[in-house]
């Protein structure tokens, strides 16, 4: 519309900058030599990496939330899934209502969704651990689905499910046959979306977890101790390549097959 | 008799869409509705040893919470480092999405890719940064005193409020960005043009057709910023100090080291329960107020 705006350009550029330094500086200092995040930098090395490889608590807690994770994606996002259609296939009665609380564990402050947990897991007298961690980022998960798939859902073609119906499937054979397969890539990149919000999530495992730990639990644990920094900032690393790397990958899947004016309108 | 049943249930369009959505609904009620009903519960009960509560309802929880003054100042000062993150969140990114939506022709997704990438990279090593890069041996600090710009490094910008506030700014960036973003894209330009056809200046035009008609975007950003925020933990607890610490940290050690899990209950409810008639109130008096000026 606008043709150009350069002291708005130059506004964007800073705050872009304010928005990648942080992101930045742990992994230039996971190659640094030294136990202190100073600059100047004191040399090169990947000893860091090495380290991380004799954690055997890192490993346990790597391969707990990489569990957690797993089994919260798949199940929010089938859960969303038939949400999503509902939501957009079929006139329901009070939808403003359900599709409100269905999104309501994404505004609520994350910190008395894991108060509540906490409460009613121990006056049931179960022993905390991955189980109430994986509900509960199951209900997190779940209104980043819905989102995802409900754009994902009003950029296809309804009369493809009508005619499948019309052929004389029911409303789960349609389901699998039609609506699944062109609704796929949606699928996988709510599977990817909410594998690393699982993987990332820190406060709900805070409070659930007994002795098993997640990474980010883990992180915190060892964040406090200057000489073993080093290695979760290695870690931190390797994280944030590979969010990004799935997350990237997330958006090409949700952009596939889609036409231009569907693009990017949610999340 | 199934049959019978089929045929009810193929022409019942409302039947078919909560079937659907029952997986939802149910999660909800058992994994939110019905914890959060025994969160409510507890808050009137009383912690008699590390592990027992008794169940006598009483409301001597909430009488503890506000007879103890540093209860109310901790969920005051929650609720006002939130409402600052969601006013500078929004003042900084509103010009960004501005920019993406009016001036930027091509690549939009990927500038809206760009600036929402960092969100989902670790929250935790995020804030952890800040903390690297407002400490007193930190970046700005040993950059100040390296170049002899100053002596003694700042002491003031870390374990403060305004630390906690700045950190969860850059934390909560995307949740402006982007529904800002999705408004200001929506708005059809041919209104600006009217606007401009009828001798509206650049700046009227904004505050009287732009500002307005971005109005959702606005209230969505003020809900989706204002409300996690008050209960976040983790950035007070390691850029906060003992200025910055907010009733997340109080409630935490409630179901740590303190074990009582009836006045962590309580703190929880009264944290919801003012966060949400706030932002209530925020929202209705923003949209009051850009109605008015349109």
């Amino acid at each position: 519309m606008y043709k150009k705006n350069n002291p708005l350009l130059v506004y964007c550029i800073f705050y872009f900058l304010f928005l990648y330094i942080p992101v930045f500086l742990l992994p230039i200092f996971s190659f640094n030599d030294s136990f202190h995040m100073v600059f100047p930098l004191k040399g090169f090395t990947f000893d860091w990496y090495i380290e991380m490889w004799n954690k055997a608590r890192l490993h346990q807690a790597l391969w707990n939330s990489i569990k957690v994770g797993v089994i919260a994606s798949i199940i929010s996002t089938f859960i969303a899934l038939f949400a999503a259609k509902a939501f957009t296939r079929y006139r329901v009665k009070y939808s403003g209502l359900s599709y409100g609380a269905i999104l309501l564990p994404f505004i609520i402050p994350e910190i008395i969704i894991a108060v509540a947990f906490i409460v009613i897991w121990t006056s049931m007298g179960l022993k905390l651990g991955l189980v109430p961690i994986t509900i509960s980022h199951i209900l997190y998960c779940t209104p980043f689905c819905l989102l995802i798939l409900i754009s994902r859902m009003d950029g296809f073609d309804k009369s493809l499910e009508e005619a499948s119906m019309d052929l004389g499937e029911n409303i789960f054979g349609t389901f699998w046959r039609v609506t699944f397969p062109l609704l796929l890539p949606g699928i996988i990149a709510s599977l990817l979306l909410s594998f690393v919000i699982s993987f990332d999530e820190f406060i709900l495992a805070f409070f659930l977890s007994s002795s098993d730990q997640t990474l980010p639990i883990y992180m915190w644990s060892q964040l406090r101790f200057p000489k073993k920094l080093p290695h979760v900032l290695a870690l931190g690393a390797i994280i944030i390549v590979a969010t990004s790397f799935i997350v990237m990958l997330s958006y090409w899947f949700r952009n596939l097959g889609q036409s231009n004016s569907n693009r990017g309108s949610h999340i | 008799m199934i049959s019978a049943l089929q045929k009810i249930y193929v022409k019942n369009d409302q039947l078919k869409a909560y079937t659907l959505l029952s997986p939802a609904l149910i999660l909800i009620i058992i994994a939110m509705a019905a914890p959060m009903l025994v969160m409510i519960i507890t808050s009137f009960n009383t912690q008699i040893s590390m592990v027992e509560i008794d169940r006598t309802f009483t409301f001597e929880r909430y009488e503890d919470f506000f007879s103890k003054p540093i209860f109310s100042m901790l969920l005051f000062r929650s609720v006002k480092i939130s409402f600052l993150v969601t006013v500078l969140t929004l003042l900084t990114t509103y010009p960004l999405a501005y920019y993406i939506a009016f001036y930027v022709k091509k690549n939009k997704m990927l500038w809206i890719i760009l600036m929402t990438l960092p969100f989902w990279t670790s929250y935790l090593l995020r804030v952890f940064s800040w903390k690297v890069i407002l400490g007193n041996k930190g970046v700005i600090n040993s950059a100040l005193v390296g170049s002899g710009i100053i002596d003694e490094p700042l002491g003031f910008l870390l374990y403060n409020q305004g630390a906690v506030v700045l950190t969860l700014a850059h934390a909560w960036a995307a949740f402006a960005i982007l529904p800002l973003y999705v408004s200001l894209d929506k708005i059809d330009k041919s209104l600006l043009e009217a606007s401009y056809d009828l001798g509206n200046s650049k700046f009227e035009t904004f505050i009287r057709v732009t500002l307005p008609l971005s109005l959702p975007g606005i209230i969505g950003a003020i809900l989706i910023i204002f409300i996690p925020t008050v209960g976040d933990y983790v950035t007070p607890q390691m850029v906060g100090g003992t200025d910055g610490r907010m009733l997340s940290n109080m409630i935490q050690s409630l179901f740590g080291r303190a074990n009582n899990f009836p006045l962590g209950a309580a703190s929880a409810v009264l944290m919801l329960s003012s966060v949400c008639i706030i932002a209530g109130i925020v929202t209705y008096i923003t949209r009051k107020l850009t109605l008015r000026m349109s």
